[in-house]
């Protein structure tokens, strides 16, 4: 399993790099840094598929790390794969930044305008319990997005309103478009805010390595309906897998030209087959 | 003309209530938020009858609007409650991508609109929340007259799969229209025929709009009157009907002339029948405290104002 999972990241990069370079638009850094959490929550951890009633939702609060979200549906089966070169061209489902507008399978809300993604989560779990339906709600939101007071109130809503059906990854990869979070306003020890706001948190050291993502979010899972809301904090590299996206936000919304997007996908061959 | 009977005055926002209680009752799939204004918005019967479906959000409307559109996600029907500035402008971005951009099911239910919320001011008074709302894509928007007619809507939204907006008021109203109507999303009602003018009015300014054509009656003035409670989308063919046949309009609100129902109006009259409007409502103004028939009278949102909008429109009509 490991072993196609690391194909699958691999895969997955390619598919990132080639949806931007074809529109010569879109946000690689973030998307890339996202690869491996996203490989893990779609194939370890949630129970989900295109034509299953009851089963995990996950809500993309950062919309526009799109290409990674768009390759790993397609890649579990939502749609074909060869509608990944439809992405942010006229007439697809695949918008710049994801919706539900155009029925694209897989996606069950728009998402771009940042910070509400989490408000929608907690009303997703909030439903499922009404149902009595165990399964669970993921978010994933970005750092800088936590500059944005919604997810303030929905932190301290769930909280109060023991919302413990919902496991929120924030990726914490440092950057924003005007430089690093730091610079930009400080968001602090999160760790420390969200305890304080009376969540569980847990940490993964390292976002990028499939290993320690699946590690935690399956200590989430297992820590989930006991009376609390669950944030996991994730460190990530922004442009993670091609050298010279990484350590940097200048890859945030830039697309590579061809000799990079040759370059990059050099540093990733293909392994499941491109669409 | 017809006689139209005040049954008691009655404000708008307890005919929400009731409905909510009803459909509290009567179906399980009904949920309800509320940004701490539950005695306000009378949402306290639902909320003491469905603890489990009631959810107090605190002072924090965006996420309101956020849950909403993840309960309606999760196949339930939710009903916001708050004060009209509160549902619209303070969150349109949250309703404009969560909401009307990813077609939610959810109800949008505004209290205290326009002017008539009196003393509390300029604040809290929107006039612009029918603009804000008719402008998105797939929003319904209705504003209703009393409340009979807010409950009746308030009932029959939930039977609507897609975003509305309901707009009501606060004051105690006169309730005239018949509890056994049945509202119809999208389809006027024509209160009384008449040859001469076509009066459109909705929410408040629909009986001030009743009492100005019964003195315009008594003046040998014959006018049409139409209830557009769904201003979004607007009763076209009945309104074009109605120009035709008088050949002026004049349209009354209890909102800003910039974006509400009589700019709706003045587009369809400008592409398809083009005879002369006039336009009572506010005029690209902030409101300020007052009592609402104090309010009513300065900003022009009474029956003397619509009488002689009549008088205008009428002398305007191509001879």
């Amino acid at each position: 399993m490991s072993k196609d999972l690391d194909k699958l990241v691999i895969q997955t990069r390619r598919d990132i790099l080639r949806m931007v370079h074809g529109v010569n638009s879109g946000h690689p850094g973030g998307s890339l840094g996202c690869v491996e959490f996203f490989v893990t929550l779609y194939n370890q951890i949630m129970e989900h598929g295109p034509n299953e009633d009851s089963k995990d939702m996950f809500i993309l609060s950062n919309g526009h790390i799109s290409p990674v979200y768009y390759s790993t549906l397609a890649r579990a089966g939502y749609f074909e794969t060869k509608e990944l070169n439809t992405f942010r061209k006229i007439n697809s489902r695949l918008q710049g930044h994801p919706t539900n507008h155009d029925n694209l399978p897989g996606v069950n809300i728009s998402s771009g305008s940042l910070g509400q993604g989490l408000s929608v989560g907690i009303g997703v779990a909030l439903s499922k319990k009404l149902n009595n339906d165990s399964s669970l709600v993921y978010v994933l939101t970005g750092d800088g997005e936590l500059q944005e007071g919604q997810n303030w109130e929905a932190f301290m809503f769930a909280s109060a309103n023991k919302v413990d059906n919902i496991i929120v990854t924030i990726d914490l990869n440092g950057q924003q478009i005007d430089g690093s979070t730091e610079d930009v306003l400080d968001i602090g020890n999160l760790k420390l805010k969200l305890e304080s706001f009376n969540w569980e948190v847990l940490e993964i050291e390292n976002g990028n390595s499939l290993k320690d993502v699946h590690k935690t979010l399956s200590k989430a899972k297992t820590n989930s309906m006991r009376g609390r809301p669950i944030a996991i904090l994730m460190k990530t590299i922004m442009g993670n897998g091609v050298d010279f996206m990484m350590y940097t936000h200048k890859w945030h919304g830039v697309a590579p030209n061809d000799e990079q997007l040759k370059e990059a996908l050099n540093q990733n061959p293909e392994t499941l087959g491109d669409y | 003309m017809k006689e139209f009977i005040n049954q008691g005055d009655k404000d708008t926002r307890s005919g929400f209530g009731e409905a909510l209680t009803e459909l509290g009752r009567n179906n399980s799939d009904v949920v309800a938020l509320c940004a701490d204004l539950t005695g306000s918005l009378k949402m306290n019967t639902f909320a003491d009858e469905n603890p489990g479906r009631f959810f107090q959000v605190g002072i924090a409307e965006a996420n309101m609007m956020g849950l909403a559109a993840g309960l309606a996600t999760g196949g339930k029907i939710p009903y916001t409650g708050t004060f009209a500035n509160f549902s619209t402008g303070r969150v349109y971005d949250q309703i404009r991508q969560s909401i009307a951009y990813s077609n939610k099911n959810v109800k949008i239910c505004a209290s205290h609109a326009g002017i008539t919320l009196g003393e509390d001011g300029a604040t809290h008074q929107i006039l612009e929340d029918i603009g804000l709302m008719k402008m998105l894509p797939g929003m319904t928007v209705i504003n209703t007259c009393d409340f009979n007619q807010t409950k009746s809507a308030t009932l029959e939204i939930c039977n609507f799969d897609g975003p509305v907006y309901l707009r009501f008021g606060r004051p105690k109203v006169a309730n005239f229209t018949n509890s056994s109507d049945k509202f119809q999303i999208g389809k006027g009602l024509m209160l009384n025929e008449g040859n001469d003018v076509t009066i459109v009015a909705t929410g408040h300014l629909v009986w001030e709009a009743i009492k100005a054509a019964e003195k315009l009656e008594k003046n040998g003035i014959n006018v049409e009157i139409i209830n557009i409670h769904t201003i979004k989308p607007l009763d076209e063919d009945l309104i074009l009907n109605s120009v035709n046949k008088t050949g002026c309009i004049v349209s009354a609100e209890e909102h800003n002339i910039f974006g509400g129902l009589g700019e709706s109006i003045a587009r369809l009259l400008t592409s398809k029948a083009p005879f002369p409007q006039e336009f009572i409502g506010t005029n690209d103004t902030f409101g300020e405290s007052g009592t609402p028939i104090e309010l009513m009278n300065k900003y022009g949102l009474n029956m003397s104002s619509i009488y002689d909008a009549v008088i205008k429109v009428i002398n305007r009509k191509v001879k």
